[in-house]
């Protein structure tokens, strides 16, 4: 069983806090960080691996840095590890970035499953899963919260989904693409040897020629949006009302404000 | 750094030399070192070097430094992408309608109010599309809040939902009947669905909209969506030589349309290019979730975070989310520490929720748990720690224990209400 993970690098968002001036992200010192999904992604691509048997190799596009993600890939227990990043890749969209990363698994010889995050905390789209899938022709499996499942021989996987009002149990043939949400594990830490080992690698680079890529479908050029405009949210309208009191004259203060707000019915 | 639409610009070196689609051009003699544009950079690509700002790699060329230059130093420069393809042959705006059993998802009838109004800056027409098995009803409905025309494929291969089929049966109208716009629902369906289609069609695709707008000259959409867990905005367009523009549109944003089934509209039917054999997923079983109302619909959210203190600690919330018909929420400490199952968390690694009210109690209001819930109408904070962040975004504050508060806040609302 080989499975492919895609991770990204992604700042921090608990070191992320806004300048109460500008109302801007203050980004200095803002640590990277493996893509909280990614983690469940990476630990359940390993705790596959020590039931059915076989290989975890881990995927990241980013610049240089993003090697440090990968090597806490290494840490816990990756098999092998990718880096794929070449200049031609710079301003890719959604769609440039799935079809980068379909042409990695397959120039790396392919997988029988590839496992996302649900989505990534910055970019917050969740579209580079299915669209990895779509380019691969493999089918998707979004929003798995349980593998149940896993038969290596009759090329099957059953697993859970979660869904806004339910949980949905969906068979499918292999090769596939899951997206995995928090409730499918608890991420190991590394272990001493497996750190050591990770600082001492060498991670392979992968460019755009490495991977076979038509240059018209990658970068800037190979995405159909771009970003007009980034600005930052409106402030909550006005300052927030501390109710103050004695507890039997705040409580039903409050009822009357929420009552006056028809929000109640 | 992947803000925007995911762009992924960290690897660009700004480099002359280089062949590239776009260049952010500092001018060494203008600028006056004057700082001013590096808090305007989503990106943290600006920095200060010699007393003259500098661009690193991690620069997306959005250009909003360039307006926070007071000088005018900053220049983007980018590349024409060649129009190569007719886009006058691509017309209407499309809504996605979906349904859940048997049930049309809210979230379409808003998206059919604001399609309304970007088909009239258009001057096209509103169309649906909708799959299913015996949607008659459904055909009615989406006519009564305002589609003129139906795209509709019926086959029992699509109920329920499957990615395979639905995404099948929209591209064979897409590509056939040429929509100049494809909105659908942020929901899991719409978020599955979506990416897979606009795969297939190679366009753009720009998810969890917020706010969408014509651009009075040019005529592109405008989609603004929150990035970064709502802390950064980004307007994003689609080139002019992909279409149609596709966009996911988060639930609550935009008001409910005012139904008229006087409406008449017309129904162009066609069949699934595809069998069952084909379909590479089977549905075994749907487990129901125990909670009456979910966090995706609810218009009345009560949470519990660290304060609860133990899994009996919502026992106060739930009775009095149960007054309400509220849904129940945590906060991930809440979760993590094992108190409550995960689907009731909200926040960047649960869910996002946009409900009137969300009555948060014993929840500190971490950056993280505000990117889920902060766009919410009203906040209501409960807590014993007056330093809590979370009373910076709430509407209306209570400095207190919350298990003196929340059961006479039941008591009270149980009176009002006559429950």
């Amino acid at each position: 069983m080989k499975i492919a993970v895609c991770i990204k690098q992604v700042p921090d968002t608990t070191d992320v806090k806004i300048d109460p001036k500008t109302n801007t992200l203050i980004r200095e010192g803002v640590a990277s960080i493996t893509n909280p999904f990614d983690e469940y992604a990476v630990e359940e691509a390993l705790l596959i691996k020590e039931k059915h048997g076989g290989e975890v190799h881990v995927i990241s596009m980013g610049p240089p840095q993003a090697i440090d993600v990968l090597k806490n890939a290494l840490a816990v227990g990756a098999d092998k590890v990718y880096l794929v990043s070449d200049r031609a890749f710079a301003g890719a969209d959604t769609l440039a970035t799935a079809y980068t990363l379909a042409k990695t698994i397959e120039s790396i010889g392919g997988a029988d499953l590839v496992i996302c995050g649900k989505q990534a905390i910055d970019g917050d789209t969740a579209q580079v899963g299915p669209g990895i899938a779509t380019r691969l022709r493999i089918p998707q499996l979004t929003y798995v919260s349980k593998v149940r499942e896993i038969d290596i021989e009759k090329k099957r996987v059953v697993v859970e989904r979660m869904l806004e009002n339910g949980r949905e149990v969906v068979e499918s043939s292999l090769p596939a693409l899951i997206t995995v949400v928090k409730d499918i594990n608890e991420p190991r830490l590394p272990s001493l040897l497996g750190i050591k080992k990770a600082a001492k690698a060498q991670i392979p680079t992968l460019t755009a020629k490495d991977i076979n890529v038509d240059e018209n479908r990658i970068g800037l050029k190979g995405s159909p949006t771009w970003v007009m405009r980034v600005f930052s949210p409106e402030a909550r309208g006005g300052v927030g009302e501390i109710l103050k009191g004695e507890v039997t004259e705040v409580v039903p203060l409050l009822v009357n404000k929420l009552m006056e707000s028809k929000f109640i019915k | 750094m992947g803000f925007g639409n995911d762009h992924d610009s960290r690897i660009t070196k700004h480099d002359k030399e280089e062949k590239q689609m776009a260049k952010l051009l500092i001018d060494a003699d203008t600028c006056t070192g004057c700082e001013s544009c590096l808090p305007s950079c989503p990106f943290g690509a600006l920095s200060m070097k010699e007393g003259i700002a500098v661009v690193d790699e991690k620069c997306n060329f959005c250009g909003a430094c360039v307006d926070a230059c007071p000088v005018n130093a900053i220049t983007v420069e980018k590349e024409e992408k060649a129009v190569t393809i007719d886009t006058s042959t691509y017309k209407d705006v499309w809504v996605f309608i979906e349904h859940e059993q048997e049930k049309v998802s809210s979230v379409s009838f808003e998206l059919l109010g604001e399609g309304r109004k970007l088909a009239d800056a258009l001057g096209c027409k509103l169309c649906g599309m909708l799959f299913g098995k015996g949607v008659d009803g459904f055909i009615k409905e989406a006519i009564a809040y305002g589609a003129e025309k139906l795209y509709v494929t019926e086959s029992p291969l699509l109920e329920p939902y499957r990615t395979d089929p639905f995404a099948s049966a929209a591209v064979n109208f897409i590509r056939k009947y040429k929509p100049e716009i494809v909105l659908f629902g942020a929901t899991t369906q719409g978020r599955d669905f979506a990416g897979t289609v606009a795969t297939t069609i190679e366009c753009g695709l720009t998810a969890d909209c917020t706010g969408l707008d014509i651009d009075p000259e040019t005529k592109y959409l405008k989609q603004t969506h929150p990035a970064c867990g709502g802390n950064i905005m980004a307007t994003i367009l689609d080139y002019p030589n992909y279409r149609p523009q596709m966009s996911t549109v988060r639930p609550k944003v935009f008001p409910m349309p005012a139904r008229d089934d006087s409406r008449k509209g017309e129904v162009i039917r066609e069949p699934l290019p595809m069998t069952e054999d084909q379909v590479r997923t089977k549905i075994l079983e749907f487990i129901k979730g125990t909670e009456t109302v979910n966090l995706a619909d609810a218009e009345v959210i009560v949470s519990g975070g660290r304060g609860v203190g133990g899994p009996e600690g919502f026992k106060p919330i739930r009775e009095l989310a149960e007054v309400l018909g509220a849904a129940v929420g945590a906060s991930r400490a809440a979760v993590d520490s094992g108190w409550i199952p995960y689907e009731h968390q909200v926040g960047q690694t649960g869910r996002t929720v946009r409900p009137k009210i969300y009555i948060a109690c014993g929840i500190s209001g971490s950056i993280q748990h505000q990117a889920g819930m902060k766009t919410s109408d009203i906040i209501v904070a409960i807590n014993k720690d007056p330093e809590a962040p979370i009373f910076k975004i709430a509407t209306y504050g209570v400095v207190g224990d919350l298990f003196t508060i929340v059961p006479m806040l039941k008591e009270e609302f149980k009176k009002r209400l006559g429950r």
